[in-house]
C-alpha cells in the first residue's frame, strides 16, 4: 500500500535522496545522492528493502512528520533526538510510525547528515532516472512545510530492529589514493599534507568541504596550470590559496585546480560527516590496497541485514551496548518490541 | 590556461579516483586532442566493455569508470592501450550523429556588456568582434562543470585573450561569454572570470523535458545576431530560437 508523508516542519538543507544518478557526467551533471552512502545501506537492511530506495537527508537538523497511515520508518546515519508522539525512540533503529502520530527529529547531536527512511522508499518523481535532489543542477528543492510525500508499497512488516553503530561521526582518518594529478605536488608537500591535522571548514556542503589548518597551504611544483579534467567524488582539489577542497557527491563535474589525492568511497561517509571542527587526517595507501578495501566494503553493505537485531531496549539507554548479548541474524517478529 | 609548448602529444594513462581510468591526448587544449578524445570515447562506447559503468570525455581525455568486482586496473588497462594502438587516433574522423547548432544570440547592449572590452583585448572595433564571433563555427570541445554547460571552440587566435582575475559576480543563464579561444555558454547563472560579450534565450538543461540537454559533445554551434527585441521574442520558446540540423 502507499501512502502520504507530510512534512509538518522541517531544517533547511533537508532533501531526498537515493543513491543518485550516474552516468550524466558526459553532460556536465554530477552523480550526487546522499553524502552518507552507507547511512543509505543500513536503513534499507533495517526495513529490509532495497538500497535503491529514496530517504529523507537532514542536513544538521530534522523536522516533525506525520503518516496518513501505519509506515515503518528507519533512522539512520548522525544521530538525532527523535520522538513519536512524545516518546523518545531510538536511532539506528526501525520503528512503526503510526497513522497521525507526529515524528519529531532534532538537530544533530554528532556528525552532520541523519536520514529518515520509510517502508517502501520516497516516491518523489524522477529525474534522469532517480529521485535526488541535486540543488546545484537546479534538480529537486528543499523539503517544505507542507510538502506531501509519496511513500512507495512497502511487503515489509517488521519493526524494531536496531545495529550497533560504527564510528564515524566524529571526524578520524581518512584513506586516500594518488589521482592523475598527484605527481604535480612535491614528494615533501605530500608527506606534509599526511601529517597535517586538518579540521573541516564551516563552509562545507554537499558539493565539498574545505579542510582548514594552521600551516601553510599545500603549493604544486611550479606555478603551473593544468587542463581542466574529470572530477570523481573524493577528489581532493588545492585551490589558489593552498586550501585543500575535497570535493562531494554534489560537485561540478570538470574542475582545473590540481588535485592531490582521491578519497576512498568507503571512507567518504566518515568524511562527509564530520562537523565542522572535527579533526580529519589523510593517509595514503597504495591502489591496489584500497580496491580490496572498495570490495570488502560492497560485501559489507551486502551483508548488513545480519548485522540487525531486535530492540529489547532502547540502546541509547544501555551503558555498553556491545556488553549486551545481541542476537545477531534473527528477523524480529511481527511486533513492534520498542 | 597559461600555455606552454609542448612537443607532439603522446597518448598517456592514468588512474581516476579507486575505480576509474582517463586516457588524455595532451597536456594542454588543442584541436587535435579534443578530436581524439570525442573519437577514442565514441570507440570506447561502441566497445561496450563488460564492466565499464560511464564513459564521457573532458577537454583532452577520455574518461572510463569500471566495476571494481568485474574488472581490474591492469585488465582495463590493457584493453585502453590495445584500443590506442589500434590507430592514430589524432587523425581520427569525428564521431557520427553530431548536429550544428544555429543559435540566436544578442552581442553588446546592456544585455551582454562586456563585448566592447573583449573587443579591445582581441584587438578588434565592436563591429569587427560581432562579425568574427558570428562567424565562428564552434564545436562543443566538452560539456562540463555545470548541466549542458559546453565548451565551445577553437576561435581565431586573435581570441588568445585571458579570463578577467577579477570575477563578475552574477553572470546569468544563457550568456555567451569569450576567452582563450573558447566561448562558454551558461546553463546556470554563477559568477565567472569569462568575458560577457553575448546573450542568448537558450535553456540548456530542462530536467523535465524528454530530452534534458540541448547540446551534445561533438555538436557545431554558429551564433547568429539578433536585437534585444527578437531575443525578447524568442524567450517564450524552451530552446531560445536554436535550430538544429544534422551533420553528416
Amino acid at each position: 500500500m502507499t501512502g502520504t508523508l507530510t512534512v509538518l516542519r522541517v531544517g533547511p538543507g533537508v532533501t531526498v535522496q537515493d543513491g543518485g544518478r550516474p552516468g550524466w557526467l558526459e553532460y556536465g551533471v554530477s552523480r550526487g545522492g546522499a553524502a552518507d552512502r552507507l547511512a543509505l545501506a543500513e536503513g534499507a537492511a533495517l526495513l529490509g528493502q532495497g538500497a535503491d530506495l529514496a530517504a529523507i537527508e537532514m542536513a544538521g537538523m530534522g523536522g516533525e512528520f506525520q503518516a496518513d497511515s501505519d509506515l515503518r520508518i528507519a533512522l539512520t546515519g548522525a544521530p538525532m533526538r527523535a520522538s513519536i508522539d512524545g516518546a523518545a525512540v531510538a536511532w539506528n533503529a526501525s520503528h512503526l510510525l503510526p497513522a497521525g502520530a507526529r515524528l519529531a527529529i532534532g538537530a544533530a547531536q554528532r556528525g552532520s547528515y541523519g536520514y529518515l527512511h520509510a517502508g517502501g522508499g520516497i516516491q518523489t518523481p524522477q529525474h534522469l532516472g532517480a529521485r535526488s535532489a541535486h540543488l546545484a543542477a537546479g534538480i529537486g528543492a528543499p523539503l517544505a512545510e507542507g510538502d506531501a510525500l509519496e511513500t512507495g508499497p512497502d511487503n515489509g512488516r517488521t519493526t524494531g530492529l536496531g545495529f550497533a553503530p560504527d564510528n564515524r561521526f566524529e571526524g578520524g582518518t581518512v584513506r586516500v589514493v594518488a589521482s592523475l594529478q598527484t605527481a604535480l605536488f612535491p614528494k615533501a608537500e605530500l608527506k606534509r599534507f599526511e601529517q597535517t591535522t586538518f579540521r573541516r571548514g564551516a563552509r562545507g556542503n554537499r558539493m565539498g568541504v574545505p579542510m582548514e589548518s594552521d600551516g601553510e597551504g599545500f603549493r604544486p611544483d611550479g606555478a603551473r596550470t593544468v587542463v581542466s579534467e574529470v572530477i570523481v567524488p573524493g577528489d581532493i582539489q588545492v585551490t589558489g590559496d593552498g586550501t585543500p577542497y575535497v570535493l562531494l557527491a554534489e560537485s561540478q563535474t570538470t574542475g582545473g585546480y590540481p588535485r592531490i589525492g582521491t578519497v576512498l568511497p568507503c571512507d567518504l561517509p566518515l568524511l562527509a560527516q564530520a562537523a565542522a571542527g572535527a579533526e580529519l587526517h589523510f593517509r595514503f595507501i597504495p591502489l591496489e590496497e584500497a580496491v580490496e578495501l572498495e570490495r570488502a566494503e560492497a560485501e559489507w553493505h551486502e551483508g548488513l541485514r545480519s548485522q540487525c537485531f531486535p530492540l529489547i531496549r532502547d540502546p541509547r539507554s544501555m551503558t555498553n551496548l556491545l556488553s549486551y548479548q545481541l542476537i545477531s541474524g534473527v528477523i524480529a517478529g511481527e511486533e513492534d518490541v520498542l | 590556461m597559461a600555455e606552454e609548448r609542448v612537443a607532439a602529444p603522446v597518448p598517456e594513462i592514468r588512474t581516476v579516483g579507486v575505480d576509474g581510468m582517463l586516457v588524455s591526448f595532451g597536456s594542454r587544449l588543442s584541436e587535435p586532442a579534443n578530436r581524439a578524445a570525442l573519437a577514442f570515447r565514441a570507440a570506447l562506447a561502441a566497445e561496450s566493455w563488460d564492466g565499464v559503468e560511464e564513459v564521457s570525455t573532458s577537454l583532452v581525455s577520455a574518461y572510463v569508470r569500471f566495476d571494481l568486482r568485474h574488472l581490474d586496473h591492469a585488465a582495463l588497462r590493457a584493453r585502453l592501450g590495445a584500443l590506442l594502438a589500434q590507430r592514430d587516433w589524432y587523425a581520427a574522423e569525428l564521431p557520427g550523429q553530431r548536429r550544428l547548432w544555429r543559435i540566436p544570440a544578442v552581442f553588446g547592449t546592456e544585455l551582454a556588456p562586456q563585448l566592447p572590452q573583449a573587443a579591445e583585448a582581441a584587438g578588434m572595433t565592436e563591429a569587427e568582434a560581432v562579425a568574427s564571433l558570428s562567424a565562428a563555427r564552434v564545436r562543443v570541445q566538452t560539456i562540463g562543470f555545470a548541466p549542458g554547460q559546453p565548451y565551445l571552440g577553437e576561435l581565431p587566435e586573435a581570441w588568445d585573450i585571458p579570463r578577467q582575475t577579477q570575477l563578475t559576480t552574477r553572470i546569468p543563464e544563457g550568456a555567451l561569454a569569450v576567452a582563450i579561444r573558447q566561448l562558454v555558454l551558461f546553463s546556470v547563472a554563477t559568477p565567472t572570470g569569462w568575458m560577457h560579450a553575448g546573450q542568448t534565450a537558450v535553456r540548456l538543461f530542462r530536467p523535465d523535458a524528454e530530452e534534458p540537454f540541448l547540446l551534445r559533445p561533438g555538436d557545431e554551434v554558429q551564433f547568429t545576431p539578433v536585437t534585444p527585441e527578437e531575443l525578447q521574442g524568442l524567450r517564450r520558446d524552451p530552446l531560445g530560437g536554436a535550430k538544429a540540423e544534422e551533420l553528416s
